[in-house]
């Protein structure tokens, strides 16, 4: 199978490869995939609270080239995003940015799933923190 | 009379550094090479000698046929046997379907049970699955972890109706070799036929038609360094007689088991290939042996969380199958681009399943997904399968970083606890 340039560019020089403390409370952390099914996506963002702004993201996933292409651009695209606009962001602009093949269709919907699941966790901190704050008063 | 035509020698190697020239090819179980000697040995049959073999009235015929008889001398001195039990078909697939369809044909009256194992070739799991929607009983017997199959398994499988038994000799995935003389000899001592799919075996191993009690046995040309589209099926004809009911109808070629006029010069290089693996085996194996334990070791000594798929005892020569923890084997070959090896990963395959013989070691799912099958040959050199190591480490070691499963391991996260998304 051949890949295209963009897959082969992402997997030789992967954008924002690395880890955040997924226990801090303006980090959302999203993995999605099984180790079994031959994917796992650890897909990171740091939220501004203030203005919701993604400013930070990290990744590492265990897939093939193209579900590493796929993560790695999906960091790209949060970064300056607010994070409604990153919940946009639909895994059919990654085929088509990485012009993947039908059968590597599916490594663009875990990077759409991990873009969310990042998301989910940070909105769960978000309002698990209120009620402490709230007490705090 | 020779022809004109120049016979490729094999390039000598550049001297770029490392001594090698790339890509660099190491998957010898999927094709071979052909060997330059085999090609030279076939040329005349192209051209000059291009003559029917089934044509006994003139000198174009009985060149041809001669070309033809003397490579079934070749074959059969190779793995012991009579010329006459020779009989040329298109490849291994075809040997295995002729073999396995035809003795059931053949042998209805008998019986209508089959015993397989689970991790045969497709050629023949596909062939008895066939059979099965034709009213066949087929057992697919599991492997064990080493990939070899238990003996008390086949014991207890075999009954009265029993007719065939068909085992590999040696797997393509994992190079994990049968133990076909003791399965050979279960199968004699209850008059139940025995197939071997010899494809990867043959040239690569002794192989002993008489000895290890075999009555039906596939043979491949381009997997020994021959031609493709051409091998063979050895069909035993004393002690027991063995027949098989052709599964091609036409002019009665090969004892009216295979019809069809003969690829004579295919037939003639799988003829020189059987003698060059006869001449040069026992020497070839060992410098393979060689070459797959210093791959082995060199990559064992550097990263940790390898493991080998597979009996390291009873295997090719040739053969390793490593699975390269937390790291996904398209990705790996990716990263090792200029070197040509497989992977047992799903992403590898159109089904997005992974290794069906892996699995069948009991291999997780996730260590399959990481598997890598080299397949060291004849023209494999030392600098190759060391620039092949060192390539190898470096990838995994860059996409280990890249790996959330390294990163949860190293952290001391048990991997099989983790409640997965995707499950």
């Amino acid at each position: 199978m051949a890949y295209s340039d963009k897959v082969i560019d992402h997997y030789n020089n992967p954008r924002n490869v690395g880890s955040m403390d997924k226990n801090s409370a303006d980090v959302g952390t999203g993995l999605v995939g099984a180790p079994e099914c031959g994917d796992v996506m650890k897909l990171q963002i740091k939220v501004n609270p203030e203005t919701n702004v993604i400013e930070d993201a990290k990744f590492k996933t265990f897939g093939c080239g193209s579900a590493i292409a796929s993560s790695s651009l999906a960091t790209e695209w949060v970064k300056g995003k607010t994070v409604d606009e990153a919940l946009a962001i639909k895994n059919t602009e990654i085929v088509k940015e990485l012009s993947l093949p039908p059968v590597k269709i599916h490594c663009s919907v875990l990077a759409e799933d991990a873009i969310r699941a990042a998301i989910g966790d940070w909105k769960k901190k978000q309002e698990t923190a209120k009620p402490v704050s709230a007490e705090a008063k | 009379m020779s022809t004109d035509v120049k016979v490729p020698q094999p390039e000598t190697q550049s001297a770029n550094g490392k001594g090698v020239k790339l890509p660099i090819y190491m998957d010898n179980h999927a094709t071979t090479p052909m060997d330059p000697r085999v090609l030279e040995e076939m040329l005349p049959y192209f051209m000059e000698k291009f003559g029917n073999a089934a044509s006994r009235n003139h000198s174009f015929g009985w060149a041809a046929e001669e070309g033809v008889e003397t490579a079934r001398e070749r074959i059969a001195r190779l793995i012991g046997a009579n010329t006459k039990e020779i009989i040329f078909t298109s490849g291994a697939t075809e040997s295995d379907n002729l073999a396995i369809k035809g003795v059931a044909e053949m042998y209805r009256e008998k019986g209508n049970h089959i015993i397989t194992a689970v991790t045969e070739h497709k050629a023949v799991l596909d062939t008895c699955k066939r059979l099965e929607k034709y009213g066949y009983r087929v057992t697919y017997l599991p492997v064990q972890k080493d990939g070899l199959i238990d003996l008390d398994d086949l014991k207890r499988a075999m009954d009265d109706k029993t007719i065939l038994v068909t085992i590999m000799a040696a797997n393509n995935e994992i190079g994990v070799l049968q133990p076909i003389t003791e399965i050979g000899k279960l199968c004699h001592e209850r008059g139940v036929i025995f197939h071997t799919d010899a494809t990867q075996a043959i040239g690569k191993i002794p192989f002993e038609v008489i000895k290890n009690n075999i009555d039906l046995a596939s043979i491949s040309a381009h997997k020994m360094y021959g031609p493709k589209g051409v091998g063979a099926l050895y069909v035993r004809r004393k002690n027991p007689r063995v027949q098989v009911s052709a599964i091609i109808d036409g002019g009665g070629h090969e004892r009216g088991m295979r019809s069809g006029t003969l690829n004579v010069p295919g037939i003639v290089g799988l003829g020189k290939a059987c003698a060059i693996a006869q001449e040069d085996l026992p020497q070839e194996s060992c410098r393979l042996a060689g070459l797959r334990n210093r791959l082995r070791d060199r990559i064992m000594g550097k990263l940790d969380e390898v493991y080998i798929n597979g009996s390291m005892e009873h295997r090719l020569p040739g053969n390793i199958n490593i699975s390269f923890a937390y790291v996904e084997g398209e990705s790996l070959l990716m990263g090792i681009n200029d070197v040509a090896v497989s992977s047992g990963s799903a992403c590898t395959s159109a089904t997005l399943e992974p290794s069906y013989v892996l699995k069948a070691l009991g291999t997780g799912d996730d260590l399959a997904h990481s598997s890598i099958r080299f397949g060291i040959g004849r023209f494999n050199t030392e600098a190759e399968v060391d620039y092949v190591a060192d390539k190898v480490i470096d990838t995994v070691e860059r996409l280990r970083e890249l790996s959330p499963l390294y990163e949860m391991a190293k952290e001391g996260i048990n991997l099989k606890d983790v409640k997965w998304a995707g499950e």
